[in-house]
């Protein structure tokens, strides 16, 4: 391999783990509780002045599905989606597409995915904003399992007379 | 970092998206409705460079993912004029005037022709470009009289502010009936509408 290909490729890891880290966050922001996250914004501290650029607005989207997760698409049905997009006084553009229909959560989505961008800011948002949100997720999912697990059945078929 | 140079990005949209774009519409109707009337609109978005506040807000109102826009090369050579309408209209921009359902020109742009643009078919009219003209304003150029349907008698308007072979290009519009372009006039806070049946004397 050449040498500015090896760049070029290099360059590229750094864009797709920028990519993965920034799909992660948004993920968790549209995902997390809406009443939490309002508290949890109303207590940061250093608050950018943003422009709203797409003020927040609610539509629906087709949501596609596959049974057993293979074979044909189909569509599964519809859903509300709350999209947002800010600017902050940094320069950076913050995106949230949420379910449903709050337009305050959509709002504070965008603004922190701006400010997850800021390099400096990271790691502190990671703590106070992400790391509960991340929890209470992982909380969830793990009593969803813990209810399915307790009712579990395992089927099994008898040889039947036949040949 | 990507995008992040301010000059770029898009500006905010309709502050309330619904209202103004329904109020932009029925501004556009009138206009369109009257040929030679001149509809003021109010309260418009900021534009960026290149294109003026109406011209931005017939787009927001009108361009959307199926109508590709065409821009000549002074408005696409400024890239957050194409950036902001695309950001706003989810629109596919074409190179080529041919293909454009929605086409913006700069102000004083020389309008040799009209005839790049898609005309229609004799079958379906309807799918001609519709030609986003900037210009400086109404009144103070020379004058020109206006007939045709929509207009009860005649229209005596000007515009300055266009390129100088504009009317020719309008009268030319005309000719290929029910074929043609429809023109929208745009300034700072007026839109005026000039339909492929407008009559154009000196």
């Amino acid at each position: 391999m050449s040498q500015t290909t090896q760049n070029e490729a290099a360059s590229l890891k750094v864009v797709d783990a920028h990519v993965a880290a920034r799909q992660t966050w948004m993920g968790l922001l549209a995902r997390a509780d809406a009443k939490a996250l309002e508290k949890a914004w109303s207590e940061l501290e250093d608050k950018p002045d943003y422009t709203v650029l797409r003020t927040p607005e609610t539509g629906m989207v087709m949501v596609r599905a596959r049974t057993g997760g293979e074979g044909q698409q189909f569509n599964f049905g519809e859903m509300s989606v709350t999209r947002c997009v800010v600017r902050t006084d940094t320069g950076h553009q913050g995106h949230a597409y949420i379910a449903g229909r709050n337009k305050t959560h959509a709002t504070i989505a965008a603004v922190l995915d701006a400010l997850l961008q800021v390099p400096e800011r990271r790691e502190a948002l990671d703590a106070e904003i992400l790391e509960p949100i991340r929890s209470s997720l992982n909380r969830q999912d793990n009593e969803t399992a813990d209810k399915v697990a307790a009712t579990r059945v395992d089927f099994f078929t008898l040889v039947r007379g036949d040949d | 970092m990507l995008m992040n140079s301010q000059d770029v990005q898009p500006l905010p949209g309709f502050a309330v998206p619904v209202h103004d774009s329904q109020r932009v519409f029925r501004g556009i109707l009138d206009a369109m409705a009257h040929p030679g009337k001149i509809v003021e609109l109010t309260d418009l978005p900021d534009a960026p460079k290149a294109l003026n506040k109406t011209a931005v807000a017939i787009c927001l109102a009108l361009v959307d993912f199926e109508t590709p826009l065409w821009a000549d090369d002074a408005i696409s050579a400024q890239s957050q004029a194409l950036t902001h309408i695309q950001f706003h209209c989810s629109c596919p921009i074409t190179t080529t005037p041919e293909k454009a359902r929605f086409a913006l020109l700069s102000k004083g742009s020389d309008l040799a022709s009209l005839k790049t643009f898609c005309q229609g078919t004799d079958e379906r009219p309807d799918l001609s470009t519709t030609v986003i003209v900037q210009a400086e304003g109404f009144g103070g150029g020379e004058d020109v009289r206006l007939t045709g349907p929509g207009i009860k008698t005649e229209t005596t308007l000007s515009i300055t502010g266009v390129g100088t072979e504009f009317w020719q290009a309008v009268r030319d519009n005309t000719q290929g009936f029910p074929r043609g372009v429809d023109l929208m006039i745009c300034t700072d806070n007026a839109i005026m509408c000039l339909p492929r049946t407008i009559q154009v004397e000196a």
